[in-house]
């Protein structure tokens, strides 16, 4: 503490500002090393995402390709396959691996759309009352009370099934349950004396959402964000299960589609179902694991001097 | 010209279709330099009337009247001109330091967030500068800015939030029960403070307590509320050590001054509870819990602060008595 205070003055405001942030991040992760569940969660999300990325390395694109197929079909897991051969003779593990890759990109990315969506929806409805709030929240519920499966259904196939699709399909039809929470959490602290005070500073509308609102809702959305992967996750393999994704990209839930089509659970194939959907309960639970910690640390109120 | 005039404010909420009037017809001024203190029970429309000089009223508030700061009219401007006007020329010192700050900031960026609002060109470097001194104008070491709100004591916050309401330089300065839930130690320190920076300054102040003893010590006038309206104005000293109004004379004896024979025996404390501002009693709206009051407080018609001497009092008695 005293340190920093008498390093020498000749220092920048920018360089002062970067050391600072330095050091926030150092105590950040000093923190979350001493999480043992957020440690594990993170480190199976570090071997699922090295895995994505080393694939084309790992296993050649034609590997996937059922007419370059060597193997026979249903092999049981061995040393030359791993987890096994599927209904075509190509590996489980390969497909599981270049899976990772669509899955990861999709759940994280339709994430991201929806908590952008759901914060500022849920941020706005509950600072701004009567009409536009009010507006707001009917949208939100209308959003909330179609069912999900079939809307996405529909807009997977009018927009027709390409990757991007089934992001923005996932991303525009999960928001309304962020935006719920976000809105509560916004309404409880719009009550709070502190931004009775934003406001009688001559702070705008725009001031008080970016200032107050925001930092104090972000640890719900972070945690939420955790949580929000998984669904995306789970999302998309069920999408891509129902043959409503990209067909041309290998995703875990269109190889359990696949899987189921082709009568693996009859067959004793136990591999071809077990590989792609151990693989997202996995990452399903490291997120959670990850998101639990992450929130621990972030909450500064649990800061100690 | 007076710094801030309240000209005839009511301030009517409508609660479930129901017009409740919290402040009836108050006419009160505030020069620069003076502080003046607003006293009187829970619910009296202290705060009603004070939330007008920043237009911090709910929604739902109706006022009528004319509310001048620096002789431009509050009630009548736009959005944008308000927005400018809070903090820069009046600014409060909120009932709850401890609520009133942003749990999840530093305290430095909290006071250099009034700053900012309002010269936004203002550099880092010189806004923590300005926080430095900010704070130890207060009697806190400038190097406390990196601390989070909830690494303060009571005390230390409530004086953080007297440094924010300094920071834009502002005229007048409303604290609304700032001493309220502090033990007596930090409360004198907070009272030598505020009193200080009013006579360096020369800020006018609004100081808003139920305590009259309080008042009494830190302010140059006392107005006291009723029912939404002043029922005894006047220096503070003689209002403390002299009121003319049964409520107020209740309202001092409930604050007993050690070793003056004068509380030793007198009864303290007021039976029964404030009137419902929706449903007033008729006449004096104090004369039910009035110990002094005669058949002509109940059926007659409500008295008028009337002018006597430097004192403003409402009650039939002082006023037939003075006749």
């Amino acid at each position: 503490m005293s340190s920093d205070l008498d390093a020498p003055r000749t220092l920048t405001p920018r360089a002062i500002a970067r050391t600072r942030r330095r050091e926030s991040l150092a105590g950040f992760s000093r923190s979350f090393r001493k999480s043992r569940g957020g440690m594990l969660g993170l480190v199976i999300i570090l071997i699922f995402i090295t895995l994505a990325l080393l694939a084309p390395f790992l296993f050649s694109r034609s590997e996937l390709d059922v007419t370059q197929a060597t193997a026979a079909p249903y092999l049981s897991p061995s040393l030359s396959y791993p987890l096994g051969t599927d209904d075509s003779g190509r590996s489980v593990l390969a497909l599981v691996v270049w899976g990772a890759r669509v899955s990861l990109l999709v759940g994280l990315c339709a994430t991201v759309l929806s908590m952008f969506i759901g914060t500022s929806v849920g941020i706005m409805s509950g600072h701004f009352r009567g009409f536009t709030g009010g507006s707001l929240d009917r949208v939100t519920e209308w959003f909330l009370v179609i069912p999900y499966l079939p809307l996405a259904i529909v807009l997977a196939t009018v927009l027709g099934k390409s990757m991007l699709v089934i992001i923005v399909v996932i991303g525009v039809t999960s928001w309304p349950g962020t935006a719920r929470l976000i809105r509560a959490q916004t309404l409880s602290v719009g009550a709070r004396p502190y931004l009775e005070r934003a406001r009688a500073l001559g702070g705008s509308n725009w001031h008080q959402m970016r200032k107050h609102l925001l930092p104090n809702v972000m640890p719900l959305v972070l945690a939420n964000t955790t949580l929000a992967v998984s669904i995306s996750i789970l999302s998309e393999t069920t999408l891509s299960f129902l043959g409503l994704g990209d067909p041309t990209a290998v995703s875990w839930g269109s190889i359990l589609e696949t899987a189921f089509d082709n009568g693996a659970i009859s067959l004793g194939a136990w591999w071809y179902l077990a590989a792609p959907g151990i693989c997202v309960v996995l990452v399903v639970v490291a997120f959670n694991l990850m998101g639990r910690a992450i929130e621990g640390i972030l909450d500064p109120k649990e800061e100690i001097i | 010209m007076a710094l801030l005039e309240f000209d005839d404010v009511s301030v009517t909420y409508r609660s479930g279709g129901v017009d409740v009037p919290a402040v009836r017809g108050v006419t009160l001024s505030v020069d620069a330099g003076e502080t003046l203190g607003i006293a009187g029970e829970s619910g009296c429309g202290k705060t009603t009337l004070t939330s007008t000089v920043l237009r911090m009223q709910p929604k739902s508030a109706k006022v009528t009247g004319q509310v001048r700061l620096g002789g431009e009219d509050i009630l009548g401007m736009s959005w944008g001109k308000i927005r400018a006007v809070r903090w820069a020329q009046a600014s409060v010192v909120f009932q709850g330091a401890m609520h009133a700050l942003n749990p999840v900031q530093r305290i430095g960026d909290q006071l250099a967030e009034p700053i900012l609002l309002h010269s936004p060109k203002t550099s880092k470097a010189s806004a923590d500068t300005r926080v430095g001194e900010l704070l130890e104008m207060v009697g806190l070491p400038a190097r406390r800015a990196k601390a989070y709100p909830h690494q303060l004591s009571g005390g230390q916050k409530q004086r953080v939030m007297i440094a924010m309401a300094l920071a834009c330089g502002p005229q007048l300065i409303v604290a609304d029960e700032p001493t309220t839930a502090l033990d007596v130690m930090v409360q004198a320190q907070v009272l030598t403070v505020l009193a200080g920076l009013v006579k360096d300054l020369g800020v006018g102040m609004v100081f808003i307590s139920h305590d009259l003893s309080v008042l009494s010590s830190a302010c140059d006038r006392i107005a006291v509320m009723y029912a939404g309206r002043i029922v005894e104005e006047g220096p503070a000293a003689e209002v403390f050590d002299h009121p003319k109004h049964p409520y107020a004379a209740a309202l001092a004896g409930a604050f007993p001054r050690i070793g003056d024979t004068r509380f030793r025996y007198a009864p303290a404390g007021l039976p029964g509870d404030p009137p419902f501002p929706g449903d007033l009693p008729s006449g004096c709206p104090f004369h039910p819990r009035c110990p002094r009051a005669i058949e002509s407080c109940a059926t007659g018609a409500e008295p008028e602060l009337l002018q006597v001497g430097d004192r403003r009092t409402a009650c039939l008695l002082v006023q037939g008595a003075s006749a």
